[in-house]
């Protein structure tokens, strides 16, 4: 390219008389930018806004390409008056206004408040859709030397994106006096976009800007490179060609990892659903199909924290989660209990009895549930940090996903700390590998036992209160989850906790991993399958309890 | 000898129940068809079809009895292997609709005019003929069972491990039979059924032939398992549910008998499920829904689980409750049916029939004694 312009604003005062040597046919606007400031002498300034009162469109049209080089403060403000219609001026002193959204009238020049000035006696400036594309490139021009480093980034993101010639001198202008590595960097891409289309430059910078195009790896720059292609010759379609196999390839890889992530959220939900259940199976040797229902009776203790919140205590909010985890935890945990001093005590030794009864209590939950709470679903609204997302590699992160990941780590590490560090677990470990011996030693297993359940059923409602952000909450919450966390518990061997970690992530991710290819259901029948058959080959899961207890 | 008691006492029962079941085939037709509708012995086509379902279900609770009750093996699969067994009806009667769907093609059911499809899929051929559909409603649970039960028999997956898996595949199983392209209808699944061996389904007469069909097939059912739990077969089946290790040591295949256990119980659930269809008129997936297995579990377990008859029995009481229940109290009947699983687990674990059996012998006992007061001395 020809135009390397007098860039630096410090010396544009000596360059002003060059730039009118300065001509490129793509680059009119490097005319526009240039030339006010020449023709200036008195006052350039006003000339431009007595563009905007002149009436025709192609009039208008110029005066916002000369706001793009002159140094107006109110520049952004006036295009966006235009763009909006709230740009108006006086008929008879040739004044330009902007109208604020709240119907204050501001003089153009200076952003000051005008008082004594009607609204209602100004004339507006009228746009068509030629002023309108002019409006976007000049905004996409200013932003590019705004003093906010978000808005050069995205100036210079729309450039690659609308891959609009005519940014090109602005952008080059911009970039000689950016500072900010991030930024320039991006303004290298979109430059790299400009020169690459352009089939007047020289096929070695061509060649060199598909390169930097390749490098970004983005979707837009896969659609940008294919539509280079049909028209490209030489070492350039042969750049081109290596590009989009390259980004093509790129993009495949960030699709697993986003798959990946998905799984591992997954993982993290089946955990948390799972791990309660894996204490209770393991030290007790019990199934309890009430499980999920614990996770949904946890789900509406956090529907039930935010409403009373919402009633008394607005101002909490977006402290309702951290309320409703522990009012979740005692809930469940006590209900946990009162179970097992009922019902299951009573039927010890007989499993698949008590598998029968605690269906039964599920059914009585759900339905308790569903007369109490209706049978639609709950609104339970999500903090503010569990929304939003943001990118990593192109991977896109969901906040709400990752504290659940966060979460679900941090309950099995303090489970396992209590379980390894406590006197508490130390018998309930003790327990698990030999109840009568336990028994001997001092220990009241009974006890432990009631213990063990309100904590399996206590860490199911936490689970609950952490599912309540990603999912419906519904009397049927817990009938989703309750089969896959069997299944978790019995992948990675009863009464191994690393076990349900390994076992829960590895479904998770398997299955996401599977979904792309096969399809939601047919990804969760493959999984289900794959369980069954792994079963017969290892009946006792990933990580079988060894030694005496495994015969228990 | 109070065990061979018990036994005499539940083969004495179980010789009622076969007599009152053709009993009931052979009176229940006429009661229906030929009685005007005012007469005090005239039984409505409702009554007919709603014992005929019931029946059905007693029958697969006494195949699930046969298992669990038996063996040990406690299925929550059993629902899986009665909803593929109202497949294979269900395919016939679909190929018996022929033009007189809603888009009339000869060869194509209507969901499969719906979805474009062009020929009949393979799984298809053949369900014409109502020998060949009767044949596969028994063979195809009985194939999954026996290819399900030989891996899991043979790597001794026992106890709460058996059941959690068996409640995997009828829930994959379910998963799969919701996909429109399975070609089993999806969601809908199969129903608007019109003829069944030439006869209309919805007539008054086929409602009670289908009720008379569904008795004989249940006394017969219910003999089979009589003669197998009586005989040296059902012995070893006995005492692999009581102590599996050491039925083995003492040399016999323990997998060998719970497969073949398992595939006659799958097979006998097939037939009960092939029997529904035309009485209910729809299959869909959701049948296959782990809680239908569950709640089958629980009739087995109201009855009395290893009696037979109380299995049957206990079918019939709580679909009869249920049917009462929902009408009444549409709110409360899960509440009941939880209460019913808590409280006869606890309380009931013979039953209905262990304990009316329990209480008649007790009776007999008490009164011997008091007749020979000194000989217990």
């Amino acid at each position: 390219m020809c135009w390397y312009g007098p860039a630096r604003r410090t010396l544009s005062g000596l360059w002003r008389g060059a730039g009118l040597w300065s001509f490129s046919k793509i680059a009119s606007l490097a005319v526009v930018l240039v030339l006010p400031a020449t023709l200036a002498g008195a006052a350039p300034r006003s000339n431009i806004l007595a563009g905007f009162t002149r009436g025709g469109f192609s009039q208008t049209k110029k005066a916002v390409q000369q706001l793009a080089g002159a140094d107006l403060p109110t520049g952004a403000q006036i295009l966006d008056s235009l763009e909006h219609q709230r740009l108006r001026f006086d008929r008879s002193t040739k004044q330009v206004y902007m109208i604020t959204k709240d119907g204050r009238v501001l003089d153009a020049m200076t952003g000051a408040a005008a008082p004594g000035v009607q609204a209602s006696a100004l004339k507006g400036v009228r746009i068509d859709n030629a002023v309108r594309g002019a409006i976007e490139t000049v905004e996409g021009v200013l932003d590019l030397t705004s003093a906010d480093r978000a808005l050069r980034l995205s100036a210079a993101r729309r450039i690659f994106d609308t891959r609009d010639s005519a940014a090109q001198p602005a952008l080059q202008k911009a970039m000689a006096k950016e500072t900010d590595p991030a930024v320039a960097s991006r303004m290298k891409d979109a430059l790299a976009v400009l020169v690459a289309q352009n089939v007047k430059a020289p096929e070695a910078d061509r060649v060199k800007a598909v390169k930097r195009v390749q490098a970004r790896s983005s979707r837009e720059a896969l659609s940008f490179l294919s539509s280079l292609a049909p028209s490209a010759h030489g070492a350039f379609a042969i750049a081109v060609k290596a590009a989009i196999v390259s980004v093509q390839g790129r993009l495949t890889l960030v699709g697993y990892a986003q798959n990946v992530w998905y799984g591992l959220s997954l993982g993290s939900v089946l955990l948390l659903a799972a791990i309660g259940l894996a204490i209770t199976f393991g030290v007790m040797g019990v199934i309890n199909m009430a499980h999920g229902e614990m996770v949904m009776l946890g789900a509406y203790c956090t529907f039930t924290t935010q409403q009373f919140l919402r009633a008394y205590a607005p101002r909490w909010m977006d402290g309702s989660l951290a309320l409703a985890l522990p009012v979740a935890f005692i809930v469940t945990a006590a209900l946990g209990m009162a179970i097992e001093r009922l019902i299951i005590r009573r039927l010890h030794h007989r499993p698949l009895e008590t598998l029968l009864a605690t269906f039964g209590l599920s059914l009585i939950l759900q339905q308790a549930v569903r007369v109490i709470f209706g049978a639609q679903n709950r609104d339970v609204t999500n903090p503010f940090f569990m929304s939003g997302s943001f990118k990593l590699e192109g991977v896109s992160i969901e906040f709400g996903r990752m504290w659940i990941i966060v979460f679900a780590l941090t309950v099995f590490i303090a489970l396992q700390a209590l379980l390894r560090l406590t006197p508490f677990g130390l018998r309930l470990r003790a327990t698990t590998q030999n109840r009568r011996m336990a028994g001997n030693m001092g220990v009241n297993t009974g006890w432990i036992d009631a213990l063990a359940f309100g904590l399996g059923s206590g860490i199911a409602g936490m689970a609950g209160v952490a599912l309540s952000q990603i999912d419906n909450v519904s009397p049927n919450l817990g009938q989703n989850y309750i089969i896959d966390s069997f299944l978790v518990v019995v992948f990675g061997g009863v009464g191994n906790l690393w076990g349900a970690l390994v076992a829960a992530m590895a479904l998770g991710v398997a299955n996401k991993l599977i979904e792309p290819a096969a399809g939601a259901v047919l990804g969760k029948i493959a999984l289900l399958v794959f369980i069954i058959l792994f079963i017969q080959k290892k009946p006792r899961g990933l990580f079988p309890v060894k030694g005496r207890a495994a015969e228990a | 000898m109070t065990n061979e008691d018990r036994r005499r006492k539940l083969d004495r029962l179980g010789v009622l129940f076969v007599l009152a079941l053709i009993g009931a085939a052979l009176i229940v037709p006429p009661l229906t068809l030929a009685t005007p509708a005012d007469s005090p012995f005239h039984i409505s086509t409702y009554a007919v079809s709603l014992m005929g379902k019931y029946l059905c279900y007693a029958l697969l609770a006494v195949a699930l009895d046969l298992v669990w009750g038996y063996c040990g093996i406690l299925s929550l699969g059993h629902a899986a292997f009665f909803t593929l067994g109202g497949y294979a009806m269900g395919m016939y009667l679909m190929r018996q609709i022929g033009a007189r769907g809603v888009y009339a093609n000869p060869l194509l059911p209507d969901f499969m005019v719906f979805l474009n499809w062009k020929s009949l899929p393979l799984t298809w051929w053949g369900f014409e003929h109502f020998a060949y559909a009767g044949i596969m409603a028994i063979l195809v649970p009985g194939f999954l069972a026996f290819a399900f039960g030989w891996f899991a028999f043979r790597s001794r997956v026992t106890g709460v491990y058996l059941s959690i898996i068996t409640q995997a595949m009828t829930y994959a199983l379910m998963l799969a039979f919701f996909r429109n392209n399975m070609g089993f209808g999806g969601n809908n699944g199969l129903t608007d059924f019109k003829d069944i061996l030439g006869y209309p389904v919805q007539s008054h007469a086929t409602r009670a032939l289908l009720f008379s069909a569904s008795a004989l097939a249940l006394a017969a059912g219910y003999w089979l398992c009589r003669s197998l739990v009586a005989s040296k077969f059902g012995k070893v089946i006995v005492a692999i549910r009581d102590a599996e290790s050491r039925t083995r040591f003492l040399g016999y295949r323990v997998e060998r008998y719970k497969l073949l256990i398992f595939v006659i119980s799958a097979m006998l659930a097939g037939l009960a499920g092939a029997l529904y269809v035309p009485q209910v008129g729809i299959i869909n997936p959701s049948e296959f829904a782990p809680t239908n297995s569950i709640e089958a579990v629980i009739w087995v377990a109201v009855g009395g689980r290893g009696t037979l008859v109380g299995a049957a029995l206990g079918a019939l009481l709580v679909n009869f409750g249920k049917t009462i229940f929902t009408s009444a109290l549409p709110d409360d009947w899960l509440f009941a049916l939880g209460a019913l699983f808590v409280l006869v687990t606890l309380f009931l674990p013979e039953g209905v029939l262990g304990l009316m059996l329990r209480a008649r012998l007790r009776l007999r006992r008490d009164r011997s004694a008091r007749s020979v007061p000194s000989a217990a001395e």
